[in-house]
């Protein structure tokens, strides 16, 4: 019988929770039966291999989708996609999407009280390259009110989206950015117990990657599950 | 030294503006039988949750997955990935067309792999295959993380050996795991997906 190698498991308190009441939206769609253990299967440690086909230029540059340059804070956002053991992940498929600088998102049901920015969509695409590395120009997205709570306001994030290697792989997060005060506040955020979990998903402002008199550079390094140890013949 | 993995988070209201609907088909004449599965998602209170997406992966006709690590001397498809995603629309509802997957092997899990919760419930039958399936990830907001589940095919001769469902040993939940064939529709199957409640759907820890 064939050997599969699968991939590991988090510790829980590094897994998000499907029911987390404090945000409100849980919970009428989390599950109630505990989930049946899978183990990998050759259709689990296989998946959809989306590369470089999917992307054309300037995908990767959300101020050059239009005729003029969009509002906001000019950033570039760059890191490296890797596993839990350091491997890069090279040739996935990223895919962001974020609202604009005012905090409004292009989407018909975004009816936010802040203007649309006719020069920014909000999506990107890249590919990571040989050494997992991969690179977005963007602006800033705003912080944006939504009904969750009274007074609740998202902080700023972007949406990314990686296949990685496997169906068992696939990962949308979100990117926050560092120091922001809503960040303690924002239940979609917290529903990681573990902080040092948490803070994976928060950018660093990287000096080193910021263009001088053009942009300023925000790190976010991506870590995707890692495999089961090599299995031992016989 | 290992890394914590980023952790989920939800897609949100607006994944739309990021991520497209891919047909499994494509544009091309894909061999295989051809079946459709329609359905709809729903949360815990019966309603259509009108701002999801539903991904999926199968194998082709052969049971061969398009991916370096699939071992089988088998042949993939020209034109064909296997993958294919779909947003609900406003009452919950989805549709997708694609062939019906061949089955694909089933393969030793123990003891290196997925030791710990499997372990003891693993299924240690002599089934070489698993039935004809298609896996399935499911994104909307107030999901954190993407639920993981299959699509069965309720009228194939496989299933009662396939090894994925004798551990859901409540026969009222495995059945969730089924596409219905559609009575006097050849080709066509029904398949809801319930997050929540009396028929919630079996959704695996994947």
């Amino acid at each position: 019988m064939p050997k599969v190698n699968g991939y590991r498991r988090q510790k829980p308190t590094q897994e998000v929770p499907y029911l987390y009441a404090p945000y409100a939206s849980t919970v009428l769609r989390s599950p109630q039966q505990p989930l049946v253990v899978l183990p990998h299967t050759l259709s689990e440690i296989t998946g959809p291999l989306q590369g470089h086909e999917a992307v054309r230029p300037n995908d990767n540059d959300l101020t050059r989708q239009h005729e003029g340059e969009p509002q906001g804070q000019r950033i570039i956002v760059s890191g490296r996609v890797t596993d839990a053991d350091g491997r890069p992940v090279p040739d996935a498929l990223i895919e962001i999407w974020q609202c604009n600088a005012a905090g409004r998102y292009r989407h018909e049901v975004d009816q936010h009280d802040a203007p649309l920015d006719p020069n920014f969509s909000g999506a990107g695409r890249t590919v990571t390259d040989a050494d997992g590395a991969y690179r977005f120009v963007t602006i800033e997205p705003g912080a944006y009110p939504w009904g969750n709570h009274e007074n609740a306001w998202r902080p700023k994030h972007i949406h990314f989206s990686l296949f990685g290697t496997a169906f068992a792989t696939r990962l949308i997060t979100q990117m926050f950015f560092p120091g922001d005060p809503l960040l303690p506040l924002d239940p979609v955020f917290n529903c990681v117990k573990d902080a040092k979990a948490r803070n994976r998903m928060v950018s660093s402002f990287d000096i080193e990657t910021t263009v001088p008199e053009h942009a300023l550079g925000y790190r976010f390094d991506i870590v995707l599950r890692g495999r089961d140890a090599t299995p031992m013949e016989g | 030294m290992k890394r914590i993995v980023t952790p989920s988070q939800t897609v949100g209201p607006y994944l739309k503006i990021g991520l497209e609907e891919i047909a499994p088909l494509g544009s091309q004449d894909i061999p295989g039988e051809r079946i459709t599965i329609s359905g709809r998602l729903l949360d815990g209170e019966g309603k259509g949750v009108n701002d999801g997406m539903i991904e999926t992966w199968q194998a082709n006709a052969r049971g061969k997955y398009a991916h370096p690590e699939d071992f089988q001397d088998k042949q993939t498809t020209p034109g064909f990935t296997g993958f294919g995603r779909v947003w609900t629309d406003p009452e919950g509802g989805f549709r997708f067309e694609t062939i019906k997957p061949g089955p694909v092997p089933w393969n030793d899990v123990a003891p290196w792999n997925d030791a710990g919760p499997w372990k003891d419930t693993a299924p240690r039958n002599n089934s070489d295959n698993q039935a004809p399936h298609i896996v399935v990830s499911v994104f909307a907001r107030g999901l954190l993380k993407h639920l993981v589940t299959r699509i069965y095919f309720q009228d194939d001769p496989l299933l009662a050996d396939d090894p994925v469902l004798k551990t859901v040993t409540d026969a009222a939940r495995r059945e969730t795991l089924l596409a219905v064939p559609d009575s006097g529709n050849p080709g066509a199957y029904l398949w809801d997906i319930v997050l929540q409640g009396p028929r919630e759907t079996v959704f695996f820890d994947c």
